[in-house]
């Protein structure tokens, strides 16, 4: 009888675990408005081709910032050591700066040594993205291109981390 | 205990690296904390009274970057230029100074979380320096996407 009684809280219980990752699921679909990574081609600050699209087999850390916004420069250094430290097991750093004019995002860029691709970024590249509507603004994108993360504002940088390891292609 | 170290030391750290940073020009960094509270105006309040029929419109002015106001801002909001740099700065003093005294302004930016705004609070104290006595400023926590648009508040694009 007792069983009886039990069997559908734990029916409810179990429902409730799986609907959980769906329901995270969903809400970062409607938050970034799409589910795969949109292809963008543009030409980095070295001249050279970046289409995000190459990065497959890769996870990428698609970061949106600018040089006066102070929590995206406090951020970069910590990409920049992420993309050292991990780049033979397969991370990809993309910057994108929303700054309006190239000058201030070249001189940062050299003077602080970026070792991934930086670009710049428009309007239509943020509205690929959904809008890019406050900074920073930091995508986190798996294997197969799929956007897996979104983060709006300052991320939790261990958890962050860790996140990107556990998608790691070669940990 | 750490935390609060960190939590302390935070503007601190964004201060001494956003000036060890080879950037544009930029105006004296002024935090937008130092906004009177009397003169922000919430974006509920803001959006109201976009819709009333009756009620006088204010003049619009957005501060920040320009790829955020073509992505989107507030109907028949002017851009005028980041007013964190002396560039922006000038153009909104060049602006203002085809106003009168007593027009009916809101500033907005919207760019990141209000504490890190570097634009606002320039533009609060220039219009202010200027004499303007009814400048309101659209009070934008986190961003303008997540304060404004996805709250369903009237945007549009371009420009």
């Amino acid at each position: 009888m007792a069983g009886v009684r039990v069997l559908p809280a734990i029916v409810c219980l179990t429902a409730l675990a799986l609907a959980t990752p769906m329901l995270a699921a969903a809400s970062l679909a409607h938050d970034s408005a799409l589910r795969m990574a949109p292809d963008f081609t543009r030409t980095d600050l070295d001249g050279k081709s970046l289409d995000l699209r190459k990065y497959r087999g890769k996870v990428v850390l698609l970061n949106f910032w600018a040089t006066w916004c102070g929590p995206c420069l406090i951020e970069i250094p910590t990409f920049s050591a992420w993309q050292n430290t991990y780049r033979t097991a397969g991370l990809q750093v993309v910057g994108i700066s929303m700054d309006d004019d190239t000058a201030p995002v070249k001189r940062l860029y050299q003077k602080d040594r970026l070792n991934y691709p930086v670009a710049m970024g428009d309007a239509e590249l943020g509205e690929l993205f959904g809008g890019v509507l406050g900074l920073p603004l930091t995508y986190l994108i798996d294997t197969d291109g799929r956007i897996v993360g979104r983060y709006q504002g300052e991320p939790d940088l261990k958890q962050l981390e860790a996140r990107i390891k556990s998608l790691l292609p070669r940990p | 205990m750490k935390h609060t170290l960190a939590k302390a030391l935070y503007p601190v750290a964004c201060a001494f690296i956003l000036l060890s940073q080879p950037g544009p020009v930029l105006a004296q960094h002024q935090p937008a904390a130092s906004i009177p509270a009397a003169d922000l105006i919430q974006p509920a309040d803001l959006a109201t009274s976009l819709k009333s029929a009756t009620t006088p419109k204010p003049l619009i002015l957005q501060v920040g970057f320009r790829k955020l106001y073509a992505q989107a801002h507030i109907p028949g909001s002017e851009y005028i230029g980041a007013a964190g740099e002396d560039a922006g700065l000038q153009l909104l003093r060049e602006r203002a100074a085809t106003l009168s005294k007593d027009t009916g302004i809101v500033i907005y930016c919207g760019c990141c979380p209000w504490s890190h705004c570097p634009n606002i609070a320039a533009a609060y104290g220039a219009l202010h320096a200027m004499g303007f006595t009814r400048v309101k400023v659209l009070y934008i926590a986190d961003n303008f996407g997540d304060d404004w648009v996805k709250r369903g508040y009237p945007v549009v694009a371009g420009g």
